[in-house]
């Protein structure tokens, strides 16, 4: 039997703006202040008209057909900002859900005599926005997934940096969970900055490294290899209390010179370079500026 | 190892060998040139013999000129060091580049016998010290002192 062609795009070119003026009220009943009214409005409009466009060139149940491209692109758009602007998934999906119940009231009023056609346009039009709002959650995701992706970017480049402790020693806090990328980036920043400080004791400070596993465990003695091959020597400070019990539950063995916080370690790397802190007993006091 | 092992003088060009510098107790080796396979086991030669017959406590190979590493280089390296040490010498490699430290530790070799400094005056220093501290045991205690 050959299903009747939906008159959707019908419904929707002749009634858009009651259609329209009925999600916009359905919108509004929760007002959002990340949301200004024009603005919801704007998007509301180029959507419905979009809708009506995409329904009247194409297949209405083929979202992802070339007539539904500009209506894509707007919700790409949309989700996008929704994501940057910190709305949560369920917000998201329930804006473009919620022009079913327009839809639907449009339909009701059309078939109203004919309810057989009223359920087959019902399913339709439910499958469209289905469809509509599955992919706007797909882009949704997707802008959270970037945002994720380049914080993380950020933050490995944020949180290695080599501080000069004084003449020939150097310091690398690291902070955060070690991974292999991260610690290449650290190894490099490390080495670089040994032969440009000409450096002969850099101490690996890991007291803001959450966990130390076999994985964390050998990229540090990688790093420690690297330096001793370029004539440096490496302390390793700050290894808590529970991250040393979990590494010897764990069977990690560090073979390198470790400190329990980094001031024993720069004690150290002072007294071998010969160095020593003495107390000459006469404070100065803080000038004011 | 295969085909590098025979050498034939008449192919050795002037850059088939690098040059060994006598520096009191000390062999200075500055690698200037990008090592191949054959360069390597020549220094490798060169050297041992060298070691011996002037009589050499201390050797200072300086790769910072060095940019590319591959895992038969490192071994080689270590491999003087292990001949040296043998021999009664001293080994410091100086000057090695950030890439190739990284490179040399991916491959596993992380010279474990080979001592190291940042550059050649440092790496100097270190050899010295130790000829200085072999200089001061007493003639007493030096043991089986031919």
């Amino acid at each position: 039997m050959a299903k009747p062609a939906s008159r959707l795009p019908v419904i929707l070119a002749e009634s858009a703006k009651l259609i329209l003026a009925d999600w916009l009220a359905t919108l509004k009943a929760t007002p959002d202040a990340r949301l200004p009214a024009t603005e919801l409005e704007t998007q509301c409009d180029s959507i419905v008209t979009r809708l009506a466009q995409a329904c009247r060139d194409g297949n209405v149940s083929s979202v992802g057909a070339a007539s539904f491209a500009t209506l894509r692109d707007i919700l790409t758009e949309l989700s996008r900002t929704r994501a940057l602007q910190g709305f949560s998934p369920v917000e998201t999906a329930t804006f473009i859900l919620s022009l079913k119940q327009p839809l639907f009231a449009r339909l009701r009023a059309v078939y109203s005599a004919e309810p057989e056609r009223l359920a087959t346009e019902m399913l339709t039009v439910s499958e469209l926005i289905d469809a509509l709002g599955l992919f706007m959650m797909e882009t949704y995701q997707r802008a959270r997934e970037e945002v994720i992706i380049r914080q993380q970017a950020e933050i490995s480049e944020l949180s290695t940096p080599v501080v000069k402790l004084w003449q020939g020693i150097l310091a690398l806090p690291l902070i955060g969970t070690l991974d292999s990328a991260r610690t290449q980036v650290a190894m490099e920043n490390l080495l670089d900055s040994i032969v440009r400080y000409e450096a002969d004791i850099a101490i690996i400070d890991i007291t803001g490294v959450p966990t130390v596993d076999t994985l964390v465990a050998q990229h540090l003695l990688k790093t420690v290899a690297a330096a001793r091959l370029m004539g440096a020597d490496c302390i390793i400070s700050g290894i808590r209390p529970q991250i040393a019990q979990t590494m010897v539950h764990l069977g990690v063995e560090l073979n390198v010179v470790s400190k329990a916080n980094l001031s024993d370690a720069f004690a150290l790397a002072l007294r071998r370079l010969g160095k020593t802190v003495v107390n000459h007993g006469r404070p100065v006091p803080v000038q004011p500026t | 190892m295969d085909a590098p092992c025979q050498f034939n003088p008449r192919e050795t060009r002037p850059m088939d060998r690098i040059p060994i510098l006598k520096l009191g107790d000390a062999l200075l080796v500055t690698i200037q040139v990008d090592m191949h396979d054959r360069l390597a086991m020549a220094l490798e030669e060169d050297l041992t013999t060298r070691i011996v017959e002037p009589g050499a406590k201390g050797v200072l190979i300086d790769i910072s000129a060095l940019e590319i590493v591959d895992s038969f280089i490192g071994r080689t390296l270590a491999n003087i060091a292990m001949i040296a040490k043998l021999l009664d010498a001293d080994t410091v490699v100086v000057g090695m580049r950030p890439a190739v430290a990284i490179t040399l530790v991916e491959l596993g070799l992380s010279l474990p016998g080979v001592r190291t400094a940042l550059n050649a005056e440092r790496g100097m220093a270190m050899i010295k010290r130790r000829l200085d501290d072999a200089a001061m045991v007493p003639a007493d205690e030096d043991e089986g002192g031919s």
